[in-house]
C-alpha cells in the first residue's frame, strides 16, 4: 500500500527544523519503524535528491519494553492503538492511500536533538532524586522474610511497569511528567521496604520535577490515554496524596 | 597467550568461600583513589558500577543508550534461576550446579558455574530488598515456575517482564550512588577502543554520540559488560543496538575471545514475515509450561486450521520424544526438533519463504480448559497480547505459530575465575564473557549470571587486582593513549569516506543470511567453508560499496551503525573458523557430520573438552587458537538425556 509520510526534519538544536514529505510503499506486516528503515533506504540510495539524508530517530529493543523509541504519530505519541509503543505499531493499522504525520515528543524539558530523537536526561536525573531503594548489596534479609499480599504486589508491578519513554508528557497539553514521577512514587510507597525513605522520596522527585520544567496536571486524563503500558490514572492521586501525607509529616 | 584460569584448590562447595579470604583486599581509603570504568548498564554492568560506588571506588560508567535503563537486559522475560528450594521440591545449590553443567552440555568452566549456583540465593535477597514486585502467592511469599532443562521450580519472575523488573532495581541502585556522587554515568557514549599501558588496562576511548567529542578516559581498571554478539546474524532477539564491537576492540588488543561459536538459538520466537523483517521477537520459554507444541500429522494438513486438526491428527513431537521433559527440553534441544519437522515438510508458517513454512504450534487450549482463561491471563496475559500486536492473531483463540530465532551467546572474552581477561585489569562480565553457560545456557540463566558477576563477584576480585597486580597511576596524557586516539579517529574518517550507494544495512542483512545458512542452527564443514569465502568478499564490497552519510561531529547514527557492522563483518570470520575448528556436536553447536542415529547431538569429548580461546594476529591474519581444558570433577561427563 502507499503511504504520504509528513516527517519532522531538523538537523540539530540550533535548527528550526519544519515537515517534508515522502511517499512510500509499504505492506501491511511492517511494522512502523520498519517504514521508517525503508523510508531511509531510499533517502541513502539517492542522496543527490534528497541532501536532507537519512531521518533520525530512537529505537533499541523494537519489542515495546526499552523505552527508547518516541515519535508523534499525527499529533499522538506511539500512534494510534492503545497500550502500544511506536516499535509494536503494525502497518495493517493503515490502509492505502493515508497520509501520517510524524514529529518529536515536544516538552521544554525534552530538547530536540535531531529530526525525531530528544533529550530526555530529565527523566533520569528525577529518578536520581530518591527514586531508589537505600539497600546496600549483600545487606538484604532472606526473601522470604517480608510477605507482601498479592494485591499489593500486583499493583506494585502495574506502576512498575513504566518503561520510562515520556509519552504522558508529550501527550499532556502542560508537559506534565506526574504520571511517571507518580508511577515510581506509588510502586515503592506499595512495598514494605519502600516506606522508610517514602516522605523524602516523593517531595525530593516532584521537587526535581519542578526544577526540570515539567508543567503541573490539570487533569486532563491524555498521559493515561497514549501510555503505552496503560498506567493508570490513579498514580496521579496516589502522588497528589503522597505529597500531602510527605508535606504533613514533614511539617511536624 | 597464557591461559591460567586461577581456579582454587579444594572441595568445589568451599572454594569460593576460600578464595574470597585468600584474596587482598584494598584498604576502604584507598578505595576512592582507584578510577573504575564500567563500559555497559545492563544487569552485569549495572549492578558492578552501583556496588563498586558502595564499596568506595570513583566509578565511571558508560552507554551507548539514552538512559541506563534501556540496556537490552529490559527484554528479558521469563525470570530469574535461583537455588533457594522454597518450594521444597528438592532444589538445592548443587542442583542448580549439576543442571547447569549439564545444560552446558559439559563446555563450562565448572567452578564458576558452582559460584554461581552459590550466590543466585544471595541475589533474590538483594532484588526483592530493592523493591522489585516478584510474583507472589496468596500468603504473600514468592512463586516459583519451573523452566527448560530442570525438574525443580527454581525460577523466579514478574509476570513477562523479569528483566525489565531487575534491570530497574539495578538502575535504582545505580541512581543511588550516581545520586550519592560516587557514580559519574556518561549516557550516548560508545567505547571505540581499550588502552593498554605496560599490558594493563589502563582506560578507554568514547565517542559522545550526541557531540561526536572523541575523549581519552585514563583508570585503574576496566569493566566491560556489554552484552553479546547475536546481532551478527542480523535477525536476532537482540536489540537493534546490540553490537559486538566494545569486546571485538579488546580482543584486537590481544585479549582471548573464547568459544564464538557458541550461539543459542532460541526455541520460541515469532516467525519472519516478510524481507523488510528488521528483528525478531522471542515469546518466553515459560509459556512451555501450559503450551503444548505440535505440527500435523498430516502434509496436506499444514495450512488447514488448527482447530479444524483432530487431536490423534496431530504430532506433539516432544511429549513423544522426550516423555520425561516433554516440552520443557532445553532450548537446542527444542529448536533442532522445531527445524526438524519444518525441513521435513510439516511446518505450519502462514508465508513460505525458501519454500518453507517455518514455524510449529505452540497451543495454549488445553491450559486454558484446564486452569481457566483467566489464570492463563494471570500468567503470560503481556506475552499474549505482544504476540497479537505483531501477528493480529489472539493466543486464546488460536494456537500460537513460533519457529527458533537466535537469541543468546555463550562465547565471549575469555575470563580466569576472578572474570579478569588475559590482558591484567580487563575484566568481563555477562553475556560478554564465556565462562558459565558452556555450550548452551539454560533458560533463566542470563539474569542469574548477570547480576551474579556484578554483584557478587566482581566487587571481590576487582580489589585483589588492585591490590596486588596494579602499577601506580597513569594519566591521558601516557603516549598510549594518544595512538589509540589517532586509530580511533583514522577509523572514523575512514568510515565517513565510504561514498558507494549501498546503505550499510544491507550488507548486515547479507552477512546475517550468510551466517544463518551457513553457522546456524545446523553447521557442515562444507557450509562453514564456503562462509569463509563469502565473509571476505562481502567485506571487500562493503569498503567499496557502502554508503555513510554525515559528518564526525554531530549525532550521526550511521556512522555508528557503519563502524559496528565493519566488526561484525571481522567478527563473523572468527565465528565461523572456531564452528570449523570445532569438529563436535555440543548444545547449540550442531555439526551435521557428528549426530547419532535419532539425530540428537554427538559430543567428542576426547578431543574438543575445552574452551577454544583466539588470539588476534593482526589485520587479515588468521587468528591463533589456545585451549583451556574443561576438566569435570564432579559432573560426570556423560550424554545428555531428556527422554
Amino acid at each position: 500500500m502507499k503511504i504520504k509520510l509528513n516527517v519532522w526534519r531538523q538537523s540539530g538544536p540550533k535548527d528550526s527544523g519544519g515537515l517534508k514529505s515522502y511517499d512510500i510503499e509499504v505492506t501491511e506486516h511492517m511494522s512502523f519503524l520498519e517504514m521508517f528503515d525503508v523510508l531511509n533506504e531510499q533517502l541513502l540510495k539517492n542522496p543527490s535528491k534528497h541532501p536532507e539524508g537519512p531521518v533520525a530517530f530512537d529505537h533499541d529493543c523494537r519489542e515495546g519494553i526499552c523505552g527508547m523509541c518516541s515519535m508523534v504519530i499525527d499529533g499522538v505519541p506511539h500512534g494510534p492503538n492503545k497500550a502500544t509503543t511506536t516499535c509494536q505499531l503494525h502497518m495493517r493499522s493503515y490502509k492505502d492511500g493515508d497520509e501520517i504525520t510524524v514529529e518529536p515528543f515536544r516538552a521544554k524539558a525534552f530538547p530536540v536533538l535531531r529530526d525525531l530523537i530528544v533529550d530526555r536526561d530529565s527523566f533520569d536525573r528525577i529518578q536520581q532524586a530518591g527514586g531508589y531503594i537505600s539497600v546496600r548489596t549483600g545487606a538484604a534479609p532472606d526473601a522470604n522474610a517480608i510477605a507482601i499480599g498479592k494485591a499489593d504486589a500486583d499493583d506494585a508491578f502495574d506502576y512498575a511497569a513504566c518503561i520510562g519513554c515520556g509519552a504522558c508528557v508529550a501527550a499532556c497539553p502542560n508537559a506534565s511528567a506526574m504520571l511517571f514521577v507518580g508511577a515510581k512514587v506509588s510502586h515503592l510507597a506499595k512495598v514494605p521496604q519502600g516506606q522508610v525513605e517514602r516522605t523524602q522520596r516523593v517531595l525530593r522527585m516532584v521537587d526535581t520535577m519542578d526544577g526540570e520544567g515539567f508543567g503541573g496536571c490539570t487533569n486532563h486524563g491524555e498521559c493515561e490515554a497514549s501510555c503505552p503500558k496503560a498506567i493508570s490514572l490513579d498514580a496521579i492521586a496516589m502522588l497528589n496524596s503522597e505529597l500531602a501525607r510527605a508535606a504533613i509529616s514533614s511539617a511536624k | 597467550m597464557k591461559l591460567d584460569s586461577k581456579v582454587p584448590s579444594g572441595p568445589i562447595e568451599k572454594r569460593w568461600e576460600k578464595h574470597k579470604f585468600d584474596m587482598k583486599l584494598v584498604n576502604p581509603a584507598n578505595k576512592r583513589k582507584f578510577k573504575i570504568l564500567v563500559v555497559g548498564s545492563g544487569l552485569a554492568g549495572g549492578s558492578a558500577a552501583s556496588t563498586l560506588a558502595e564499596l568506595g571506588y570513583d566509578v565511571h560508567c558508560f552507554c551507548v543508550q539514552d538512559s541506563p535503563r534501556r540496556a537490552h537486559s529490559i527484554a528479558a522475560q521469563g525470570g530469574i534461576n535461583a537455588a533457594k528450594n522454597y518450594q521444597n521440591d528438592g532444589d538445592s545449590v548443587y542442583r542448580l550446579f549439576y543442571d547447569t553443567v549439564k545444560g552446558g552440555d559439559f563446555r563450562s568452566r565448572e567452578s564458576n558455574v558452582y559460584r554461581l549456583a552459590q550466590v543466585s540465593v544471595n541475589i533474590i535477597d538483594q532484588c526483592v530488598a530493592q523493591g522489585v514486585p516478584f510474583a507472589r502467592e496468596y500468603g504473600g511469599l514468592l512463586a516459583n515456575r519451573s523452566f527448560g532443562g530442570a525438574q525443580v521450580s527454581r525460577t523466579f519472575y514478574a509476570r513477562g517482564q523479569t528483566g525489565q523488573q531487575l534491570l530497574l532495581g539495578a538502575y535504582s541502585g545505580l541512581n543511588r550512588m550516581i545520586d550519592e556522587g560516587k557514580v559519574k554515568m556518561h549516557t550516548r557514549t560508545e567505547m571505540l577502543d581499550i588502552v593498554l599501558v605496560d599490558g594493563h588496562a589502563r582506560g578507554i576511548i568514547t565517542r559522545d554520540l550526541v557531540s561526536g567529542e572523541i575523549k581519552r578516559w585514563a583508570a585503574d581498571a576496566v569493566v566491560l559488560a556489554s552484552g553479546g554478539y547475536g546481532n551478527v546474524f542480523y535477525l536476532s532477539t537482540n536489540a537493534k543496538n546490540s553490537n559486538v564491537t566494545a569486546a571485538f576492540r579488546a580482543y584486537k588488543r590481544g585479549a582471548g575471545f573464547a568459544n564464538p561459536c557458541f550461539t543459542q538459538i532460541h526455541p520460541t520466537c515469532i516467525p519472519v514475515s516478510g524481507g523488510f523483517q528488521s528483528k525478531l521477537t522471542l515469546m518466553s520459554e515459560s509459556l512451555r509450561n501450559d503450551g503444548r507444541v505440535w505440527v500435523p500429522r498430516d502434509k496436506a494438513r499444514v495450512t488447514d486450521p488448527p482447530k479444524s486438526i483432530p487431536e490423534e491428527e496431530r504430532n506433539y513431537y516432544l511429549e513423544e520424544r522426550y516423555p520425561s521433559f516433554g516440552n520443557l527440553v532445553p532450548r537446542d534441544v527444542a529448536s533442532r526438533a522445531a527445524k526438524k519437522v519444518c525441513d521435513d515438510g510439516f511446518g505450519v508458517a502462514q508465508h513460505e519463504v525458501d519454500g518453507k513454512r517455518n514455524a510449529v504450534y505452540l497451543d495454549f487450549s488445553a491450559a486454558i480448559k484446564r486452569d481457566g482463561r483467566d489464570a492463563i491471563a494471570d500468567k503470560y496475559g503481556n506475552l499474549f497480547e505482544m504476540y497479537e500486536r505483531i501477528t493480529g492473531e489472539s493466543p486464546y483463540e488460536t494456537p500460537m505459530r513460533i519457529y527458533p530465532a537466535v537469541h543468546y551467546t555463550m562465547g565471549g572474552l575469555w575470563v580466569d575465575y576472578n572474570l579478569m581477561s588475559n590482558l591484567p585489569g580487563l575484566h568481563v562480565l555477562g553475556e560478554a564473557n564465556f565462562s558459565d553457560h558452556g555450550a548452551n545456557r539454560l533458560g533463566a540463566s542470563a539474569l542469574m549470571q548477570g547480576l551474579a558477576d556484578g554483584y557478587f563477584v566482581i566487587p571481590y576480585t576487582i580489589g585483589n587486582y588492585l591490590a596486588t597486580e596494579h602499577a601506580g597511576p597513569v594519566t591521558e596524557s601516557h603516549p598510549a593513549f594518544e595512538a589509540a586516539e589517532s586509530e580511533v579517529r583514522t577509523k572514523t574518517q575512514k568510515l565517513l569516506a565510504l561514498s558507494g550507494t549501498t546503505p550499510v544495512d544491507q550488507f548486515h542483512r547479507e552477512l546475517g543470511k550468510i551466517m544463518w545458512d551457513y553457522c546456524g542452527m545446523a553447521r557442515t564443514a562444507e557450509g562453514l567453508n564456503k562462509a569463509l569465502e563469502l565473509i571476505p568478499a562481502l567485506r571487500e564490497r562493503f569498503w567499496k560499496e557502502a554508503t555513510v552519510p554525515g559528518n564526525a561531529d554531530e549525532l550521526n547514527p550511521w556512522l555508528e551503525y557503519a563502524g559496528r557492522v565493519a566488526d561484525f563483518m571481522e567478527y563473523a570470520e572468527m565465528m565461523v573458523r572456531d564452528a570449523l575448528e570445532r569438529d563436535e556436536s555440543c548444545g547449540g553447536h550442531f555439526r551435521e557430520e557428528h549426530q547419532s542415529e535419532e539425530g540428537e547431538a554427538v559430543r567428542r569429548d576426547d578431543t574438543f573438552a575445552h574452551a577454544s580461546v583466539w588470539e588476534y594476529q593482526g589485520e587479515g591474519e588468521k587468528p591463533k587458537l589456545h585451549k583451556e581444558p574443561m576438566k569435570f570433577e564432579y559432573v560426570k561427563l556423560t550424554t545428555r538425556s531428556y527422554k
